[in-house]
């Protein structure tokens, strides 16, 4: 038993530690209470309308096809190959939106700090108008007054008589590797590896001495250069296919699904009007002062911007940054709204229409999802305990 | 003393030379201030030139606006007459027309609320907040599924358009917020069984798209409570907004929780006060008003997303428009009906965060320096 301060003792259900176990008993038991109701009913549910519970139904076949998939898939793959197909084209579009929405965000925010008024307001324009309409009514704007207002194929539009867009979509040239052809990108990895190794070397070097080397031009030498020569000294083992108009049709190069760039197009814009709000003031939260500092040093603006503005700003960016990218992969679940093969269309709609498993296939596509999540939040925590303000 | 030297009169303030003011100085001070500078705008003045042109000739030069039915359109510009032919479907969707006048009831009552509380000149806001979280959401309830004082019963499965979004998005909004306050304290209690709930669940909602929650709601939802329980479409989306949006909102205020000093909680517990009476005299308050930007943005965002309903299949405003398009009277008219989407959407949204704008600044109470 407790006693009061005055040293009188304390009627059992005013000690804050006692009232604190009852509480989270309490919340315990309505949790188990609410769990249990759930499961119960799910069952006599599940029985009572015969589905069988269970991930036996992912070996089976699906029987359907999908318009596009980057591995092989036919409608005689399983249920549990349509789950990775739908997962891969809902990667494949978050990861073109995110370099997208990147460029134009940056683009975008700059552009609204601009001394010219005019190229200011328009940015801000930019910004009010995409960020104030619903994602989905700018998917379902591409898609259906845009793309499909688009010429028939024997009309297309076309740039330099190689890239064509039409009612079906966008015609690209497809790279078809020859043999030796595999060396360029192991090349690449080696190029990117020696970069980072150089990158930290001349981290250490500078720390040492205080000289700099021209990193950033290394870097990309490196980068850039060995796939390169290497591409070269096997000899250019890579061929185009060109689409070129045969009848009705293109043969030839690769074709890109109007859905996927309706919603490309739009998850980019939208996303877009949201990075460049966080780069303005990511750059604004660069104190006027520092700028002043690197200019009395006498750094060249060049530099001023690399060292002291940007690093800043990016400790402010980054963290918010990384939130939209999250957004931007989830968003792209809206897919299924024009039919874009993702995660979503191919397995919570198609497949759990034609099996039924409620249950198991909305937990996968939820656990898909939040795996990603998690995954980027924890890789975010390490970045900013590194870039984090360091008092002392 | 005052030699030949001081005026005893002001002088008129002048207005600055003809050099320094005027349409062109401000043309040249703003746009042509250098040579970049100069290319900059005249690029600017091209791009825009070309790309909205083409769109105000299309929009309203060229535009049909009277009419009643795709007769009445030229197709050289818009056909506005699509959007005034289903006017009334789009405002009310499939509500019976006979009780129409219910639905209009509603939409007067919260308007006027609304006036009453974001006009700070107009008083009892006490009042306000008393009838806008009570008296309303009970009159409405009864006015727009009727069944009682001799209203005609109007299911949920006829209501659609843009009553539908208003409703959606306003008991999300209303359910979402003390929802998010209760998991937000959670979050920040002493009490590790009550913190971990409070993570998990926020951080599981915050993980997953609302259209996977959706989905859930609309197929998972009827498994989990007994079969003679009728679950109605409508409800089963709300339910799933308001546990989604719970979560964003708890973390919003959970920042404005956080920016709290902890004096001000032990300056309250050194008064003697309780927990709740902490909370609610002292660290919400001022926690709240912290926060009010980051709530209205994320009412905005829930704002948006209303639109996702109609992938569960039910008639929000955007989903109205689209079943107009696919009538046979007026294929062919999808610019015009994803462009008054945008446009209503576009209103709404922008409103709201012109209001916040307004409200963080009459808020300001502090010293900004």
């Amino acid at each position: 038993m407790s006693r009061s301060p005055s040293g009188d003792r304390v009627a059992l259900w005013r000690n804050p530690a006692f009232r604190a176990y009852v509480l989270q008993g309490v919340l315990l038991a309505a949790l188990a209470a609410l769990i249990g109701f759930i499961v119960t009913n799910t069952m006599a549910n599940l029985e009572a309308r015969g589905i069988s519970t269970g991930f036996g139904f992912l070996d089976e076949r699906a029987g359907f096809s999908i318009p596009q998939t980057l591995i092989e898939y036919s409608g005689d793959s399983t249920y549990g190959r349509t789950f990775i197909v739908g997962l891969l084209n809902t990667l494949l579009v978050s990861a073109l939106g995110i370099v997208v929405a990147t460029i134009i965000g940056f683009a975008v925010g700059i552009a609204r700090l601009s001394p010219n008024w005019l190229l200011a307001r328009l940015a801000g324009a930019y910004v009010e108008i995409f960020r104030n309409i619903p994602l989905l009514v700018q998917i379902l704007f591409w898609y259906f007054a845009v793309l499909q207002a688009l010429p028939s194929p024997r009309q297309s539009l076309s740039l330099l008589e190689i890239v064509f867009i039409n009612v079906r979509g966008l015609v690209i040239p497809d790279p078809q590797p020859l043999s030796g052809f595999a060396a360029t990108p192991w090349a690449l990895l080696v190029g990117i590896i020696a970069a980072i190794t150089l990158g930290v070397y001349a981290k250490r070097r500078q720390a040492r001495t205080g000289k700099a080397l021209p990193i950033y031009w290394l870097g990309a030498g490196l980068i850039i250069g060995t796939p390169l020569l290497v591409f070269l000294l096997t000899g250019a083992p890579l061929e185009w296919s060109i689409p070129e108009l045969t009848g009705f049709n293109f043969s030839g190069g690769v074709r890109v699904l109007p859905e996927l760039v309706a919603l490309w197009l739009a998850l980019s814009i939208y996303t877009a009007s949201f990075i460049a709000e966080i780069v303005r003031s990511g750059i604004q939260s660069v104190p006027e002062g520092q700028v002043e500092a690197a200019n009395a040093l006498s750094l060249p603006g060049g530099i001023t911007l690399r060292k002291v503005v940007i690093p800043q700003a990016m400790r402010v960016i980054v963290p918010q940054l990384t939130s939209q990218y999250l957004n931007l992969i989830k968003n792209s679940s809206l897919a299924t709204a024009i039919g874009y093969p993702d995660l979503v269309a191919v397995f919570s709609g198609t497949t759990l229409n034609q099996t039924g498993q409620a249950i198991e296939i909305v937990a996968m596509t939820m656990a898909v999802y939040l795996v990603i999540s998690l995954l980027v939040s924890a890789l975010m925590n390490v970045y900013n305990a590194r870039t984090l303000l360091k008092e002392r | 003393m005052a030699g030949e030297s001081m005026r005893d009169v002001m002088i008129e303030a002048r207005r600055p030379p003809n050099a320094h003011r005027g349409v062109l100085k401000w043309l040249q001070r703003n746009l042509f201030n250098g040579p970049i500078n100069s290319v900059v705008s005249v690029v600017t003045i091209g791009v825009l030139l070309w790309a909205l042109w083409p769109f105000v000739q299309w929009a309203l030069i060229q535009a049909d606006w009277l009419g009643d039915s795709r007769q009445a359109c030229s197709g050289e510009g818009a056909c506005w007459v699509f959007i005034s032919a289903r006017f009334e479907s789009i405002i009310y969707g499939f509500y019976p027309e006979a009780a129409r006048w219910r639905v209009d009831i509603v939409f007067a009552l919260m308007a006027g609320l609304l006036a009453w509380l974001a006009i700070p000149r107009i008083p009892g806001k006490r009042w306000a907040a008393v009838i806008a979280v009570v008296g309303f959401p009970i009159a409405a309830y009864f006015l727009l599924l009727g069944g009682h004082f001799g209203l005609m019963h109007v299911s949920t499965r006829n209501w659609g358009g843009l009553m539908l979004t208003l409703t959606v998005a306003t008991i999300g909004i209303v359910g979402s917020l003390p929802i998010g306050i209760i998991l937000a304290l959670g979050r920040r209690s002493n009490m590790p069984l009550v913190r971990a709930v409070s993570v998990v669940f926020i951080e599981f909602w915050r993980g997953v798209p609302l259209i996977t929650v959706l989905f859930m709601a609309s197929v998972m939802l009827p498994l989990f409570v007994p079969t003679e329980v009728e679950f109605d479409k409508l409800l089963r989306a709300l339910v799933g907004i308001m546990l989604f949006w719970s979560a964003y909102m708890a973390e919003v205020i959970r920042g404005g929780l956080q920016a709290i000093p902890s004096g001000q909680d032990e300056a309250g517990k050194a008064l003697g006060l309780g927990y709740w009476h902490r909370m609610g005299l002292i660290v919400l308050p001022q926690a709240l008003k912290l926060v009010i930007p980051g709530i209205v943005n994320t009412f905005i965002a829930l704002f948006k997303d209303t639109s996702l309903v109609l992938i569960i299949g039910l008639f929000d405003l955007l989903a109205i428009i689209r079943a107009g398009l696919t009538d046979s009277d007026w294929l062919g008219f999808a610019t015009e009906g994803y462009v008054f989407a945008a446009l209503v959407f576009w209103v709404f949204c922008f409103s709201m965060s012109r209001y916040s704008q307004y409200i963080e600044k009459r808020l300001q109470t502090g010293h900004t320096n």
